[in-house]
């Protein structure tokens, strides 16, 4: 090649790359001016790529081209998941994050070891170590994550405890430490190059034994601590290849993750420790209470007609929804409910779906206008003034237990105060608890009728009764 | 109201970096003291300026608590999908150790290492798109 990026060129790429994905974010403030970041972000990693690629010491390039079109191949239909499985396609894809921190430290470990071990001084140990371990245990724990939201047989869904868990992990976080010291002191003794091995088999394990014991309405929290340890361990890599582009972009990506578990512990209001170590989710015990407590069933036709007589309409998804591939009829309803001159909202709780976020994607593909949708804390001020408000698959985040009683696992957690409205309709495939295993009380309130069946079904006919209804006037 | 609990999660963001900071700098003490017996040992060892890639990480994560907190909540997944994509910036320590002239196996791993972060790039991108696109606002002429 006759032409090739000098170091000023280069640091000159990365500069102009890191501005790019600085405003990249900056625009995600909007959805309007959203789209626009995903320019800025695909242009600045063009840059970063072809400026790297094109410096003097890349001498193979057959390996890269392969790499970079199986990336292609991979990747592109990766991006066309439904909405659904885009949970299982972020953890998959911290995963990639992982293994691909993992392996460059590696290489560099095992390089610099090649080179003599002058070049593996403290500093660069310890910032190597710290990106295999994040790497590999982001690896595994994403892929088993991956395993759970997508469903995989021999996964279980529920957590998987065992007596002394948290001992064992900590002990095997320890030898990690420990073996790791050793390493930052004598990283070119004899046994180095086994115990660095080691080190990498305890990451893996350590990152299977994290995400055993956690259950699945904690899997939002999970995918973005995930995400944390994915741009941390990008930072590293940072750390080790004294890359400045590659500390800011992990940087980013940490931070996001951070804001984003912080946001979901609050939303369930937990901390970080409870929901690594607290194995939430079990399934609590039956209450031994003499009274039975009953459903009021209500029929298609009455709750149409309720529907009808509302001037303020609060639809509350949650995941059950998108399970029953409802969202289609949901927009119906909503479209008819409108055409009346009813005013419908959705209220979206924080943790409604499997990631942040995750509702209002669902919602958006069902071309539901974002502007009524409505975060938590914004409607629960209008939910007295609710004439209707329409439970479809949504469980623990309108359960009224989360305000007083201190014995449920939910309390504390902030809800939608779906028990406010005037009328409360609770669309219902059984009578079973929901994800977190618990009896919900707001069906069993004065205010709550049951509408009993599939959530497609039942707003089916619901939409039809309605608009028989309207032919009428 | 967020902007309580983000400053309150930041303080302790704020304090383990000037604690990793107050280490790094007693560590690196001793660490350029034995640097430089080892640098007259080999002189080819380049030593990287340590202080300022720590200055470039702890501005960069305040920038992006920053400008991540502004993000609209709607957005939240399509902004994990984006910054998993710019995280994928390993992409360029993988091409480096896939295409310098290194022994074969660790151009394997940086080879891996290049195909998983270009399959983030490609996924993350196409996948946040396609996401936005469905965001859209009310239409409302007819009423």
């Amino acid at each position: 090649m006759s032409f090739s990026v000098t170091p000023s060129i280069l640091s000159f790429s990365y500069l102009v790359a890191t501005v790019l994905f600085i405003f990249s974010l900056h625009w995600m403030n909007d959805p309007k001016t959203a789209r626009r970041a995903v320019m800025a972000g695909t242009l600045a990693m063009t840059i970063a790529v072809l400026s790297t690629w094109g410096q003097e010491i890349v001498v193979h390039h057959l390996w890269i081209v392969i790499a970079i079109i199986a990336g292609f191949v991979v990747g592109v239909p990766l991006s066309m998941v439904p909405m659904t499985a885009v949970p299982q396609r972020t953890a998959l894809s911290h995963a990639f994050g992982g293994i691909a921190a993992g392996l460059v430290g590696t290489a560099k470990y095992y390089l610099w070891l090649s080179e003599g071990a002058e070049h593996l001084t403290r500093f660069r140990m310890v910032a190597i170590l710290i990106e295999i371990i994040l790497g590999y245990l982001t690896f595994t724990g994403s892929l088993l994550a991956a395993g759970k939201l997508q469903e995989v047989k021999w996964i279980p869904q529920r957590p998987v405890t065992y007596v002394g868990q948290n001992i064992v992990n900590l002990g095997l976080l320890l030898a990690a430490v420990a073996i790791g010291v050793f390493l930052v002191f004598f990283p070119a003794a004899d046994v180095a190059p086994k115990l660095f091995s080691v080190i990498i088999v305890l990451a893996l394990i350590f990152g299977v034994l994290l995400i055993i014991p956690i259950g699945g309405a904690d899997m939002p929290t999970v995918i973005a601590i995930l995400n944390a340890y994915a741009g941390l361990s990008a930072v590293a890599m940072g750390f080790v290849l004294d890359n400045k582009l590659l500390i800011t972009a992990g940087a980013l990506d940490g931070s996001s993750g951070l804001i984003l578990s912080i946001i979901m512990c609050k939303a369930m209001n937990r901390s970080f420790t409870n929901v690594l170590f607290g194995a939430f989710g079990q399934v609590q015990q039956a209450k031994e209470e003499g009274e039975e407590q009953v459903y009021k069933p209500e029929t298609i036709e009455g709750a149409g007609h309720v529907l009808e007589q509302s001037q303020l309409v609060v639809i509350v998804p949650g995941y059950g929804m998108a399970v029953a591939q409802a969202q289609h009829k949901v927009r119906e309803l909503y479209d008819h409910l409108t055409k009346l001159g009813i005013s419908v909202k959705f209220a979206i709780h924080p943790v409604a779906g499997r990631m942040p976020g995750h509702m209002n994607v669902l919602l958006a593909e069902a071309e539901i206008p974002y502007d009524d949708l409505v975060e938590m804390e914004d409607i629960n001020a209008d939910m007295p003034q609710c004439d209707v408000a329409l439970v479809v698959g949504a469980n623990d985040v309108v359960n009224p237990a989360a305000r007083y009683d201190e014995t449920s696992p939910i309390y504390g957690m902030p809800i939608i105060a779906a028990d406010k409205a005037r009328t409360v309709f609770a669309i219902k495939r059984s009578k079973n608890p929901g994800f977190a295993g618990i009896d919900n009380e707001l069906y069993f309130s004065d205010r709550t009728w049951m509408l009993f069946g599939d959530a497609k079904h039942v707003l089916g006919e619901l939409v039809k009764q309605l608009s028989g209804g309207s032919g009428m006037h | 109201m967020s902007r309580r609990w983000i400053s309150r999660g930041a303080v302790p963001v704020l304090v383990s970096l000037l604690a990793l900071g107050l280490t790094a700098s007693d560590a690196s003490s001793s660490l350029v003291l034995a640097l430089q017996e080892v640098a007259e040992v080999a002189e080819h060892v380049e030593t990287p300026d340590y202080w300022s890639l720590l200055f470039v990480f702890t501005l960069s994560t305040f920038i992006g608590l920053g400008v991540i907190r502004r993000v609209s909540r709607l957005l939240h997944t399509p902004l994990m999908s984006i910054t998993n994509a710019i995280s994928a910036i390993a992409v360029v320590g993988s091409i480096i150790v896939a295409g310098s002239d290194y022994p074969t196996e660790i151009r394997v791993m940086g080879a891996i290492a290049l195909f998983a972060s270009m399959t983030n790039i490609v996924a993350g991108f196409l996948i946040t798109d396609r996401m936005l696109k469905m965001f859209k606002t009310v239409d409302r002429k007819g009423q």
